[in-house]
């Protein structure tokens, strides 16, 4: 493992180079790498900035705001900041999930999976295609999305529309793109008309045959270079998520599973509102992000990756054909308990786009999704917990509320602060393997870049106003004087500055 | 593909109610929401600009994106975009002269006359209100907002875009 390029001993007689920000990804991040004089890499971390105040901001309020109130919390995956909360404060009015109404529940999912699918639209194709098409140090004026239109148009309209059906999925249900209405305190808050249905069934065979024709895409695309993609970023981890009884894979409710590099089992069908027994969060001094970690393993064995590739690891089967005949193609083509391949995320991903697709078509098709018996209640407790598998892993809400039914203390374990470590160990394999002793340029320096997208982090304040995401490369000499500094514009030209 | 109803005036505010002045443009649209005319306006409020905007902006006549802006001189500044892949590049986010770019590129014809409102703001942080100077500049805006709408041309907005540019 790579731990030794965590903290180099004399970082002050080190060149520096600075990635800030690390670009295609959804939010802030810098990367920063300490070189010797020989250009070898003794340090490299990856510096996440953003996440502060998010309790402070829940702190305070009533409970009931909170469904509404947290989507603004992250501009990127509003809605699963919606759901974890609402399954939070069904807690608070004493419903537990198994007796939340069936339909409830199946709007919900529905709800679910259409965010789930538009985001792993919107990262498979804008943000990770242009590298996995063009190749990691392909000309840069065309490592984008327009690139990728411009030579794939197919393809490229495919993700557009996958993404646009995901978010009409988000609308037809909440009512509105973004800031909705749809979970409540033991329910939903509108059921879905047979119009809105049938109005959403129009499309959806070709929704899953575009989401199956993209897990072929990757699995092209990784049979083309298969050592290279095994290998890049690849680090052996454990992974955590959440699963069915069944063990299928899950996304809105379920048990804890964890398992090791080898696949055995470390703790299973864990009930999350214990979250607190199995999960801890060690500080470090150099970054705002905490670092979850396994507590039965410790702080340096413990640590952890969720999201697709962990979920795709854990589950014995998925229940849905399409899906699942994907993932046991996927299997098969590593040959391994578990697969450790960073960019196998973008695999692991698109098989459940197709999952989401498919189980979309099962939920429309369900009479019971159109009752309107959509609420319940039952006795007021002081603690809720709400867990679910966003887009990106797993995802935890947990508040206190007083007598007055404002929030005293509220917890969130985001799924990027999860895969916090294992980004830096993916960041530190590839400088290591890759950058050692090179002159450094913008392609090399991607290939940090594609390791990180790897995992879509969400490192988004959904602070965007324009002219903010410029990318500066500084070279900084052994006494911390700037000796070279590259400024790539949003043009995508390069120039010294 | 799904399609709803298309209306000739598309309005697109992008920002997020919870971060400070990133709230200009959603609270933009709020203000002007009971007075526009509904048959032949529709409002989007959205996070950030996204690829799916692209399908968006299908069958319009002209489409007015609004955002808040630190680098804004004045209180508000009023432009026509042009296609072009900027911004396309580095960021997760797109500009409305990328959507277009997008929109040109995937259905292979030019896109609908684009404008942006850029209202300026300076503060952004979570769960603060928006500032005193932004309130000011989101009234203004306001002001112009509505007088535009009045406007059923778009070589009416091409003038206001030049005034601007004067």
């Amino acid at each position: 493992m790579y731990e030794h390029l965590e903290t180099a001993e004399n970082p002050d007689k080190l060149k520096r180079v600075v990635i800030d920000p690390v670009s295609r990804v959804e939010g802030h991040g810098k990367v920063t790498l300490l070189l010797d004089e020989n250009d070898q890499v003794k340090q490299a971390r990856l510096h996440i900035v953003e996440f502060r105040g998010f309790e402070r901001f829940i702190q305070g309020r009533p409970y009931w705001e909170l469904p509404v109130l947290v989507q603004r919390l992250c501009g990127i995956c509003p809605v699963s900041h919606h759901l974890a909360a609402g399954k939070a404060i069904d807690q608070l009015v004493g419903v537990d999930p198994e007796n939340l109404p069936i339909a409830a529940t199946h709007l919900r999912k529905l709800l679910h999976f259409g965010q789930v699918l538009q985001s792993h639209a919107l990262h498979f194709f804008h943000l990770a295609s242009p590298d996995l098409l063009f190749g990691f140090d392909s000309d840069i004026a065309k490592r984008n999305i327009i690139g990728v239109i411009g030579a794939h148009p197919d393809i490229a309209l495919q993700g557009v529309k996958l993404r646009k059906y995901g978010q009409e999925v988000i609308r037809v249900v909440s009512g509105k793109r973004v800031h909705g209405t749809a979970a409540i305190p033991g329910g939903m808050n509108k059921p879905l008309s047979k119009s809105d249905r049938d109005y959403l069934l129009t499309d959806i065979d070709q929704i899953i045959a575009w989401t199956a024709s993209a897990v072929a895409l990757v699995k092209t695309l990784h049979c083309s270079n298969r050592s290279f993609y095994d290998e890049f970023a690849s680090i052996p981890s454990h992974y955590m998520g959440l699963i069915q009884t069944d063990g299928a894979l899950e996304l809105y409710h379920g048990g804890l599973r964890a398992k090791d590099t080898e696949g055995a089992v470390i703790f299973d069908h864990v009930d999350y509102c214990k979250y607190n027994d199995y999960i801890h969060e060690q500080v470090k001094s150099w970054t705002y992000m905490k670092f979850p970690y396994l507590l039965s393993l410790g702080k340096e064995n413990g640590w952890y990756r969720v999201g697709p590739l962990a979920r795709v690891n854990n589950c014995d089967f998925i229940d849905t054909p399409l899906a699942e005949a994907a993932r046991i193609d996927f299997k098969q083509h590593f040959e391994s308990p578990q697969v450790h391949s960073t960019l196998a995320f973008h695999w692991a991903r698109m098989i459940e786009a197709l999952h989401c697709a498919e189980s979309i078509k099962q939920l429309l098709n369900d009479p019971v999704t159109l009752s309107t018996d959509l609420v319940t209640q039952g006795e007021k407790r002081f603690e809720g917990v709400g867990v679910i598998e966003a887009p990106r892993g797993t995802l935890f809400h947990h508040y206190q509320i007083d007598e007055n039914d404002i929030v005293t203390r509220a917890n969130l374990i985001v799924s990027t602060t999860s895969n916090n470590t294992a980004m830096n160990e993916s960041v530190r394999q590839v400088a290591a393997t890759y950058l050692n002793g090179r002159e450094l340029n913008e392609a090399l320096l991607n290939n940090l870049e594609v390791a990180i997208r790897a995992y879509d982090p969400c490192l988004s304040c959904a602070t965007h106003a324009m002219g903010k995401m410029p990318l500066a490369v500084e070279l900084v000499d052994n006494e911390g004087k700037i000796v070279d500094r590259l400024v790539k514009s949003s043009s995508s030209h390069i120039a010294a500055a | 593909m799904l399609q709803p109803n298309i209306k000739p005036t598309l309005i697109i505010a992008v920002g997020n109610l919870s971060r400070g002045d990133d709230a200009l443009a959603p609270l933009l649209l709020e203000l002007i929401e009971p007075v526009i005319d509904e048959s032949t306006t529709e409002l989007i409020t959205d996070f950030q600009l996204q690829l799916e905007h692209a399908l968006d902006i299908t069958g319009r006549d002209r489409v007015l994106f609004i955002d808040a802006a630190v680098e804004c001189t004045t209180p508000f500044s009023f432009s026509e975009q042009q296609a072009s892949t900027e911004y396309a590049h580095t960021s997760h986010i797109m500009s409305p002269a990328a959507i277009m770019q997008v929109y040109q590129k995937i259905t292979k014809r030019l896109a609908p006359p684009c404008f942006l409102l850029s209202i300026k703001g300076e503060s952004f942080e979570l769960g603060e209100s928006i500032s005193a100077s932004a309130e000011q500049h989101l009234q203004a805006a306001k002001v112009f907002t509505l007088a535009a709408l009045k406007l059923s041309s778009v070589e009416e907005w091409r003038k206001l875009h030049r005034n601007f540019v004067l």
